[in-house]
């Protein structure tokens, strides 16, 4: 009884010997859209300690992924019939992420296996958009190239091989753009320390964008009272119409 | 300068807008065609997305041609009669386009309609509009024009019950009218445009109206139009982004006095022959997006 005790005791002191902590932070928690939002950069940023305290004194790499709210999507695809282009294929996915950024210290395909990155969604090769009914793989996989490719020219889904930077094996940092037309919401930011192709430690964070002031006032009022906010704006043009003619007819 | 837009959910170069505005209202002014057959494709090309694109080009519309119209108004250029026929007509129109649009949009062929009617509509009137105006332009320069003949088309009369349009100089029957009037409805919603482009045309060259009042009627129509279409699409697509449909109209209701302006002092035909050439560039642009190569193609549609 006291051996097994023993043991399981000298297993957890090696495991958390072996097994460093990780103590993330993002420069802001919170992302506020209004009026002259034209995007922003995000700092993610932080340190890497054996549980002792000291530094983690070996080579380490880290991979972070920033991810915004999920959808349901339709993905559309055309194709050249008879001359002309038009939507002939379609798929649907689950739970494709409206923004998905990768950064890591050294390009993923060096850092670790492609199952370990599949399993950790590292790289957007191992997206995971769960897409809904069968299709057979190689379809899926041009699918979710268009989808990355297209939001990829949109600034959504960006991966970075070299946008973490580590120094002294403690501190890592890592600049992450959000461009003007991500979508608001919950975004979550993971962190992976991994040596040896092993992720040995990870920690998330959270980021909130949402809409402030006159633009939340405009949204709101575009979904919750439609009806109103169409009057309004029939009514600002008809207004602006006028205002235009009476302008004009002085000069 | 920077605007971020609230409904597009996105940031853009506000005097870019502006100024697409004042392309869109000067061609308003001018024509009494709304400008949206090219305010939609040049905000869709600018990255807006395309229902938000469509929804607050309406709105904007709907005050450039309230700017013009009361231009026109004041030189006794409207036919409210014949404007109201076609109004009736339109509506009706823009609860037919309505249904249509959702059954091509749950088949997904919507944009390639779309493509295809800015290809076929632009093409045709473009091309027969430049023939004219070209045509136009030589007679003058040779021996003196002979005075234009003024005929409605054979369908036309062919069609039963006859009403008095007196400012348009036209006894017809008030189903041409209306049967445009349900054309244009349908074309607004499906093509998220005003429609002026073909109402002017086919008020001129279908029903025969007397030119001076084609503009100022057609402008009468398109008020009511947009301004339905602006409310369906808050209602249904919340698609309308105020703060898009504001800058807008700063360019649109400025363009559309300096091309009533314009209207009054230069040559119709030449006016004619560069609404010709802008509605065959459209046209070209939108078949070469068909047939050589789309802008993307992948679409997204949220489930």
């Amino acid at each position: 009884m006291t051996r097994v005790a023993l043991a399981l005791l000298a297993f957890m002191a090696l495991v958390g010997a072996r097994d460093p902590i990780l103590v993330p932070e993002v420069s802001q928690h919170e992302v506020q859209v209004r009026q002259g939002f034209i995007g922003t950069e995000l700092l993610l940023f932080g340190a890497i300690l054996e549980p002792d305290g000291r530094r983690a004194g070996r080579d380490y790499d880290i991979v972070v992924v920033l991810k915004g709210p999920t959808d349901p999507i339709r993905l559309r695809e055309k194709q050249k019939i008879l001359g002309i282009w038009i939507n002939a294929d379609s798929t649907a996915f689950r739970s494709a992420p409206s923004y998905f950024a990768v950064a890591s210290s050294r390009p993923i395909s060096e850092i670790v296996d492609e199952r370990t990155a599949a399993i950790y969604e590292l790289g957007l090769d191992y997206l995971q958009l769960s897409p809904i009914g069968s299709i057979d793989p190689a379809e899926q996989a041009r699918f979710t190239r268009g989808l990355v490719e297209m939001r990829g020219r949109e600034g959504l889904y960006r991966e970075d091989p070299k946008g973490v930077s580590i120094s002294e094996q403690v501190l890592y940092q890592a600049r992450i753009a959000l461009p003007s037309n991500v979508q608001t919401g919950r975004y979550t930011a993971e962190t992976f320390a991994i040596a040896r192709g092993r992720v040995i430690a990870s920690a998330s964070a959270e980021v909130e964008v949402h809409k402030r002031g006159f633009e939340r006032l405009v949204a709101d009022y575009a979904q919750n009272d439609s009806f109103l906010y169409g009057l309004v704006a029939v009514a600002l043009s008809l207004a602006m119409g006028w205002l235009a003619h009476r302008l004009f007819a002085f000069i | 300068m920077h605007v971020y837009l609230p409904i597009a959910n996105l940031a853009v170069n506000g005097l870019v807008i502006i100024l697409l505005g004042a392309i869109t209202g000067i061609l308003s002014g001018i024509f009494g065609v709304g400008g949206g057959f090219l305010t939609t494709p040049l905000l869709i090309f600018y990255g807006i997305p395309p229902t938000v694109a469509a929804a607050s080009t309406a709105t904007t519309v709907t005050g450039a041609s309230v700017s013009g119209l009361f231009a026109y108004s004041r030189r006794n250029g409207v036919d409210y009669q014949m404007g109201a026929v076609m109004v009736a007509g339109g509506i009706l129109g823009t609860l037919i386009g309505s249904g249509i649009f959702n059954l091509l949009q749950s088949i997904g062929q919507i944009d390639t309609v779309i493509n295809l009617l800015y290809v076929v509509l632009l093409g045709t009137i473009g091309s027969l509009m430049g023939r004219e105006s070209l045509q136009a332009l030589r007679h003058k320069e040779g021996a003196p024009r002979r005075a234009a003949k003024r005929r409605h088309h054979p369908l036309v009369s062919s069609l039963p019950m006859r009403w008095r349009f007196y400012r348009s100089g036209l006894y017809i029957s008030p189903f041409a009218p209306l049967i445009l009037g349900i054309v244009i409805g349908v074309l607004t919603t499906l093509m998220g445009v005003g429609g002026g482009f073909i109402l002017v045309p086919a008020m001129l060259y279908v029903l025969g109206m007397s030119a001076g009042v084609v503009v100022g009627t057609s402008l009468f129509q398109i008020l009511f139009t947009t301004m339905a279409a602006t409310m369906m699409h808050a209602l249904t697509t919340h698609a309308v982004d105020m703060v898009l449909a504001g800058l807008l109209l700063l360019g649109s209701v400025t363009g559309a006095q300096v091309g009533a302006k314009i209207a009054v002092s230069a040559k119709p035909e030449i006016l004619r022959l560069i609404l010709a050439a802008i509605v065959l560039a459209v046209a070209i642009a939108m078949a070469f997006q068909l047939g050589v190569r789309p802008g993307e193609i992948y679409s997204v549609v949220p489930l």
